[in-house]
């Protein structure tokens, strides 16, 4: 027999008071570890996918830079067009490797759908965009041969949405025109799983959109001065430089914004759990208080009631801590389905990233706040003068 | 019975402050009480005798007056003893027993006689066993209080008062609870206790079991008067 076994024992004795108080410290962990994993998750994808786009700098004609990093990031890019020649005058600057022009055209497509909605097409050039997307492997077939066929290269969902093969045949919208299938991507777990590619050249014909590009993708040399380059780039009339590190400056910046407003909340969660768990156990300790002082007659020094009591607290939030960090690697792919839903931009991924340091983060935080709110009770528990206790009896 | 002093009271006085008005709830009693003895205080209700077993348990500090117990000065010595000091004290030399038992509802028959233990010497696994047979709930060893009758439990709170092998057993009211039949194994297992040295020192209003006493101890208005 322990002060160990006598805490947990107490415990027991009201078991739905104790399951609601350890019911809130669950909540409280889950909130807290999910928002902890966003948190790390968000930013892990969002380095990914930025990284995965095989370019550190993208070029567009001017408008909104909001809008054309969503829209880039969606797997497209801005809707404005400046002229071809701005690939031969970027590949004069010395710090650039590689170039890749882009030109994105959306179809509306009645059959797609229930009500319709938007097909999708980037034209890219065979030559300069595979190497820049390395990661890219084939399912089935391979690239276009040339910047004219009238082949179409799609992404694992998009093949997967269309149901289409190798050989199939893709029937734009509206031009009563046939392309053929000629490679399906394997699944990237980037934008491009949903991407429909075609060689630029056709696509500048097909939509009457010649001598035009929506981006260029600029890939910068090892070591080189990238700002330099921007601020250069920037003196280019009609063209805004859209910087890959700015995108995720930007994003991450709007998301720590909101993370702030989410983890005020997880904190008040937390209070609130803290609130429960001091009521609760000072309930207990006033229901008992005859009893802690007969224990106390028998020999208790305050300091054994005091541990007595602050070990029910630790008890109850352990257990609730673990139960709520269990909830939520049980419920992150609920919990990211929902961040989905509501985020107008969330990279690919796992967007809820729990590792070992953030569950052992969190559960400490609670057991941490947790024991924090136990002092009181227990304090008050192992000042209990064993006589009151004798008189109170008397007087029940 | 042994002649040895285990209990010195003298001069014992507790006054107790009511608004304007002073109580002496315990007015000069002195007395002894020897090793094996069992000593019964009756009296009317508010004369004084649970304040006067609260101080001989050192539950509650006279006003005036001394207490040496088991050969320890505890009251009216050259320094007061502390909080820390007194609670040492209670758990080496006294047990305890109230009318209302105080057993912990969510641990077994043993587990509540062990209970001591937790906080003091653990005591052996075989004393608890012996305690149990002693008082004939050996049976019960596995069962929840809510599972005993009233006669059981004070027997349980009886062994626990006796797991740690105290001097003197102090009893409030140890009956108050319970019908004929269990107060007479009460007062059997009381007088068992003298015969082991253990000396028993109880406030009761039962005069079947008052009258089993060695000494019989009447309080009136805090003064004893036999």
């Amino acid at each position: 027999m322990n002060v160990y076994a006598i805490a947990y024992k107490n415990l027991l004795r009201k078991k739905t008071r104790t399951a609601l108080t350890a019911g809130g410290i669950m909540l409280s962990a889950w909130v807290l570890a999910t928002l902890l994993g966003f948190n790390k998750g968000y930013q892990q994808g969002l380095n990914r996918d930025i990284d995965n786009m095989g370019f550190q700098v993208l070029l567009t004609a001017k408008g909104c830079p909001y809008e054309a990093a969503t829209l880039m990031l969606k797997g497209g890019t801005g809707l404005r067009y400046m002229p071809e020649s701005v690939v031969k005058t970027v590949f004069q600057n010395p710090e650039v490797e590689k170039v890749t022009p882009m030109l994105m055209h959306g179809v509306f497509d009645p059959n797609k759908g229930e009500n319709g909605a938007v097909a999708a097409y980037l034209g890219v050039d065979a030559q300069s965009f595979p190497p820049m997307k390395p990661y890219l492997e084939f399912k089935q077939g391979g690239w276009f041969g040339s910047n004219t066929a009238l082949e179409a290269v799609m992404g694992y969902e998009a093949a997967e949405l269309e149901t289409r093969e190798v050989g199939d045949k893709l029937l734009i919208p509206g031009l009563d025109q046939e392309i053929t299938v000629v490679g399906v991507l394997k699944r990237s777990g980037t934008q491009d799983d949903g991407t429909i590619f075609l060689p630029i050249t056709a696509v500048q014909k097909l939509f009457n959109r010649e001598g035009l590009l929506t981006g260029l993708g600029i890939k910068v040399k090892k070591e080189a001065d990238i700002s330099a380059l921007e601020n250069r780039l920037y003196d280019l009339p009609d063209v805004q430089v859209v910087s890959m590190a700015q995108v995720k400056t930007t994003i991450m910046n709007l998301v720590n914004s909101a993370r702030v407003i989410v983890m005020g909340i997880a904190g008040i969660a937390l209070i609130i759990a803290m609130a429960g768990v001091i009521n609760t156990i000072l309930m207990s300790v006033m229901e008992r208080y005859a009893e802690i002082g007969i224990i106390k007659s028998m020999g208790a020094m305050p300091l054994d009631v005091f541990k007595m009591i602050w070990m029910e607290t630790a008890i109850l939030c352990g257990l609730g801590g673990a139960a709520g960090i269990l909830l939520s690697a049980v419920t992150a792919r609920l919990s990211e389905a929902a961040v989905r839903y509501f985020l107008p931009y969330a990279p690919n991924g796992a967007l809820i990233a729990l590792d070992g340091q953030i569950t052992g983060f969190a559960f400490l935080l609670i057991v941490a706040g947790g024991l924090l709110s136990g002092v009181y009770p227990a304090w008050r528990a192992a000042r209990v003068r064993p006589l009151e206790a004798i008189r109170i009896e008397g007087e029940q | 019975m042994n002649t040895a002093k285990v209990i010195s009271a003298r001069d014992l006085v507790k006054v107790y402050r009511r608004g304007s008005e002073e109580v002496r709830a315990v007015d000069g009693v002195s007395f002894e009480a020897g090793a094996g003895e069992m000593v019964a205080i009756i009296g009317p209700s508010g004369s004084g005798k649970t304040t006067l077993l609260n101080m001989i348990g050192c539950l509650d500090n006279p006003s005036s007056g001394s207490l040496s117990v088991g050969g320890r000065q505890v009251f009216g010595g050259q320094k007061e003893l502390s909080e820390r000091e007194l609670t040492v004290i209670r758990r080496e030399l006294f047990g305890y027993v109230f009318q209302k038992f105080y057993l912990i509802p969510t641990l077994t028959v043993e587990e509540n006689i062990l209970l001591p233990g937790a906080f003091y010497r653990a005591p052996a696994a075989r004393q608890a066993r012996d305690v149990m047979a002693l008082l004939g709930i050996e049976q019960r060893r596995s069962h929840l209080p809510g599972q005993l009758s009233g006669g059981e439990m004070q027997r349980v709170a009886v062994a626990r008062a006796l797991i740690n092998n105290p001097k003197v057993l102090l009893a409030d009211e140890p009956t108050g609870s319970l019908d004929s039949r269990r107060t007479g194994e009460i007062k059997e297992i009381l007088r068992g206790l003298t015969k082991q040295g253990i000396t028993v020192v109880m406030v009761t209003h039962n005069l079947e079991l008052a009258r089993s006493a060695d000494r019989l101890l009447e309080i009136r208005d805090g003064k004893i008067h036999a």
